[in-house]
């Protein structure tokens, strides 16, 4: 006997699961027209790779994806491709999303099919490529991508592999009735899964309100490692989370994702698909459907073709138009209502309630939270869902969110207990998309604010730089003219000395001639000053400076290296100041440089002249 | 046909809050009962008459507030506040006493800070709270005397005069006597336990009548438990709390009321099962109900044993309902999936 955990909270719906298990699936007629949604899983959308017109076979892939997550889709028969358009598809917003609308010809002829067959000769990787060549994305809940599912993190070692036949949503069948008629597909599918994941264990958990499905499946998995798990009737027991709580006792970590606890949780109809793929090599094209409800004359579950219209299903489950009041796809608890019965049967599309006005009545009007605290019974995620609600219905998200508000599971337990019938799950959706529209911005935002403070900083700084320049260059522009007006003088100065100077000579010159004296003497012109009077001294000081600093760095850097050798507590600081007192050298270094520069060239051009 | 387009869940099954505090008052009708045989009409008559009145007034304030007046009076929450003032209030309580508590527990306690589910305070203990301090002498004289089964208590039409008159404040007649508690507290300062309890208020049990009272309304609690309509965590650590502290600090019966007393006279049974209980203004946690049925049990048998009061339950769930926020921003449960709880406010650890 299987050890088995509790889970916190849970509720017990009335089942309603009678109505669609008395007869065995059957399998739904060819509908005329077969509307393929290219997003039926999480991730990228596939891109058709048919055109219009274009005749397509059974099994024949018609959109996939090349870059980023997501499965291929193949044709579920063989036809001509009428149009790729915008069609209402199954999604809670009721929009309408890129469909490839497929009219078959009748004659159902598939494609080539390639079998991997003997798995277990073959690579792993080949196994998984068939996996998602067969376009199998998970067909209970979200619809993640199998393969990827399939290939955990190498540090993620699976040793649990749960196969989830718990089906705790009341009037939902499809996963009952696949146990109870394919079970042998059902355990080969894991088989193959139990193969790439190499778990320690192996469960498929099943609730103990499915007698038939338990004997069939243990009967299948006789002689094979194995376990059935019956649990106990408790929604939502089949939910991840909580089935991993039942089977191994652990708790998936906040955020985190079942292979961080090692554990793995697929679905039946997974795994038939899987056994599908790797023995038939057959695409997933079909998948069962629950139709059920009050409004349907005979309940039942069907094989159905990905894209069957559900008012094709409707009809052969014997829909009666004038009671239907809603149609609910997926189970009471977490399904969602469609607005038209034209969207298609979808890869997730386990189930369809054709309820009648009595049967899903409306909730009465909602009154005052009392605070009663039903919900927290109820919840299975050990949440406060009254305080949850409070701050969400006040918009204090902050709050919503310190109380774990995105650890919910919108399940709807507490929302079914309400005795003030309050839509809390609601409330809680709006609070989580406002919270998520919020970090959106608050991205948004941090960018722009990032963009902006770089652009401003670098218009500071290309305005400094400016700025700089100008007052170097009025500067150069100052002491070019200050230069050249001492110049003038200078030279003015000069000039008329010599010239003075000159005419005396030449008089002299003249009387020397005119005397016919032998020689004379030109008074030679004086050198004009190469340097500037300060700046000699300028230099010198510098150069005394230079000595001074580089002495005192000589001192420190001795006293650093005693205080090094006796490992002193003072050694940081002496570091620090030694390598102050060493860019004060090298200043005063450059100092000296540029002024010996400055020198040289500011005697260069007077010396020319 | 427009297909309902709704969100989930879709299904349904709850009880609804109407039913709920029909439920409530159900379970009150052993410990009126008990009421009745043991002391009279009284308390069925004020009952009635807050029950009434607690009706009306709700209905006057939730007009003037404009608030829808059908929808929020069948909810049944003001009916179970009068009932609950009948319930507690002295038997011969004068009708103009019972009158004001009840309408500052609808009008003052209730409406003026938002109606149902916004009061922070117990609305019929605030109204109790509010007579006895108002009228101490009224609302200590007037409790009744318990009888034999049926025998010896003033008739309905008495009882229904002296309640209705305006002449008999401090009446002194056959039918009054003071509380077992009020009695016990006040004596053993001078006598010795086996003195005290010679006094007929006693009886020959714990608490001539009061004992099955609060047995009746012990029965009515365990019935709302068993029905899940109120968990076991307040009332258990409410009496838990009374026992431990009896235990601890007035185990000398010659000092201190003994337990027996403590749990089966006064409004012990009322006030664990059927007040402290008001989801409303109680803590929603687990943890955070224990801490705050611990509490009122706390300060019960304090003011009982060390204060004015002989019997506390209005001033204790008071004081505690001030706690509440308190209590419930540090105890909210650990989830799924978490190490370990996340108390305080957001920001401060790791909100």
């Amino acid at each position: 006997m299987t050890q088995l955990w509790d889970f916190s909270g849970g509720i017990h719906p009335p089942e309603n699961k009678h109505q669609s298990t008395s007869v065995p699936i059957r399998t739904a007629t060819l509908p005329e027209q077969l509307v393929l949604p290219v997003q039926q899983h999480i991730g990228e959308p596939a891109t058709p790779v048919v055109a219009v017109g274009d005749r397509v076979l059974k099994g024949q892939k018609i959109a996939d994806v090349t870059t980023g997550m997501g499965v291929p889709v193949h044709a579920p028969t063989s036809g001509t491709i009428e149009a790729i358009e915008q069609r209402p598809v199954p999604h809670p917003s009721g929009m309408p999303d890129q469909c490839i609308v497929l009219r078959p010809d009748g004659q159902d002829e598939w494609c080539e099919l390639h079998p991997v067959g003997d798995y277990k000769q073959s690579g792993r990787e080949l196994v998984l490529q068939a996996i998602r060549n067969a376009g199998i994305s998970g067909m209970g809940g979200a619809g993640f991508p199998t393969d990827i599912k399939l290939h955990p993190p190498r540090d993620r070692k699976v040793d649990t592999l749960i196969l989830n036949g718990a089906e705790c949503e009341p009037y939902i069948t499809a996963d009952d009735m696949t146990m109870r008629e394919r079970s042998s597909d059902v355990v080969a599918g894991l088989q193959v899964m139990a193969w790439i994941l190499r778990p320690e264990r192996c469960v498929i958990a099943v609730e103990d309100n499915k007698p038939e499905a338990i004997a069939a499946l243990r009967e299948a998995v006789n002689a094979t490692q194995i376990e059935i798990a019956v649990i106990p009737t408790k929604y939502p027991s089949g939910g991840e989370k909580q089935l991993i709580r039942v089977i191994t006792g652990l708790e998936v970590p906040s955020g985190g994702i079942p292979a961080d606890i090692g554990v793995m949780c697929q679905n039946i109809g997974t795994a038939v698909a899987v056994a599908g793929a790797v023995f038939d090599g057959r695409p997933l094209i079909s998948r069962v459907v629950t139709i059920t409800g009050d409004a349907v004359a005979e309940p039942g579950n069907f094989v159905a073709l990905i894209g069957t219209p559900f008012r094709d299903l409707l009809r052969q489950a014997g829909v009666d138009q004038s009671v239907l009041d809603r149609l609910v796809l997926g189970g009471p608890m977490m399904g969602y209502t469609l607005a038209s019965d034209s969207v298609p049967v979808i890869k997730t599309a386990n189930c369809l309630i054709a309820a009648t006005g009595q049967e899903l009545p409306l909730p009465p009007p909602e009154q005052p939270c009392i605070r009663c605290g039903q919900c927290a019974e109820a919840c299975p995620m050990e949440l406060l869902p009254q305080q949850l609600f409070w701050y969400s219905k006040s918009a204090e998200f902050e709050k919503a969110e310190h109380l774990n508000l995105f650890d919910c599971i919108e399940c709807g337990a507490c929302s079914y207990v309400c005795p003030s019938s309050i839509p809390l799950v609601q409330y809680y959706r709006f609070a989580k998309g406002e919270i998520r529209t919020q970090r959106a911005e608050k991205l948004k935002a941090d960018r722009a604010r990032e963009r902006f403070e770089a652009r401003q900083a670098r218009l500071e700084r290309e305005q400094e730089e400016k700025e700089l320049r100008r007052k170097q260059r009025a500067k150069a522009a100052a002491d070019a003219q200050a230069k050249k007006k001492a110049e003038a003088e200078k030279a003015a100065a000069d000039g008329e000395a010599v010239d003075e100077r000159a005419a005396k000579a030449a008089l002299v010159q003249q009387a020397l001639d005119r005397k016919k004296a032998n020689a004379g003497q030109t008074p030679k012109p004086e050198a004009t000053a190469s340097d500037a009077p300060g700046e000699p001294t300028d230099i010198a000081t510098l150069e005394k400076q230079l000595t001074q600093a580089e002495a005192k760095l000589n001192t420190m850097q001795g006293m650093l290296d005693d205080a090094k050798a006796q490992q002193a507590d003072n050694v940081e600081k002496l570091e620090r100041a030694v390598a102050k007192n060493h860019d004060r050298v090298e200043r005063a270094r450059r100092a000296l440089k540029e002024a010996q520069d400055k020198a040289q060239a500011q005697s260069e051009p007077q010396s020319s002249e | 046909m427009a297909l309902i387009q709704q969100s989930s869940p879709h299904a349904h099954n709850a009880r609804p809050t109407s039913k709920v505090m029909l439920w409530v008052m159900l379970a009150t009708l052993p410990g009126l009962l008990a009421q009745t045989l043991f002391f009279g009409w009284g308390n069925l008559i004020n009952v009635i008459w807050c029950i009434g009145l607690a009706l009306a007034s709700e209905a006057a304030i939730l007009r003037l507030r404009g608030k829808p007046v059908g929808f929020f009076l069948r909810d049944n929450t003001a009916a179970v506040t009068g009932l609950l003032l009948g319930l507690s209030l002295p038997q011969f309580a004068p009708w103009w006493v019972s009158g004001i508590a009840v309408i500052s527990a609808i009008v003052v306690a209730k409406q003026l800070y938002g109606g149902l589910g916004s009061n922070p305070f117990n609305p019929a203990m605030v109204g109790y709270a509010l007579v006895l301090i108002s009228f101490p002498v009224a609302m200590t004289t007037n409790w009744a005397e318990a009888a034999g089964l049926g025998t010896g208590t003033p008739g309905f039409g008495e009882t229904l005069a002296r309640i209705f008159s305006n002449a008999q404040a401090t009446a002194v007649d056959g039918w009054t006597m003071a509380t077992p508690l009020d009695e016990y507290k006040h004596k053993i300062a001078s006598h010795t336990a086996s003195e005290v309890l010679v006094h007929p208020t006693f009886g020959d049990l714990v608490a001539r009548g009061w004992e099955w009272v609060n047995l009746g309304f012990l029965a009515g609690g365990l019935l709302l438990v068993w029905l899940r309509i109120i968990t076991w965590h307040i009332p258990a650590a409410f009496l838990a709390a009374i026992a431990a502290m009896s235990l601890m600090f007035g185990s000398n019966a010659d000092l201190y009321a003994p337990l027996q007393l403590h749990l089966l006279a006064g409004g012990t049974m009322l006030g664990a099962f059927f007040i402290a209980t008001d989801p409303v203004s109680a803590a929603t946690s687990h943890q955070g109900k224990l801490i705050y049925g611990a509490g009122v049990g706390i300060l019960i048998y304090l003011i009982r044993t060390w204060g004015n009061y002989p019997d506390a339950v209005a001033f204790s769930v008071l004081l505690m309902n001030f706690a509440v926020p308190f209590i419930d921003y540090y105890t909210p449960p650990r989830s799924y999936g978490h190490h370990k709880a996340r108390r305080g406010l957001p920001g401060r650890n790791g909100g």
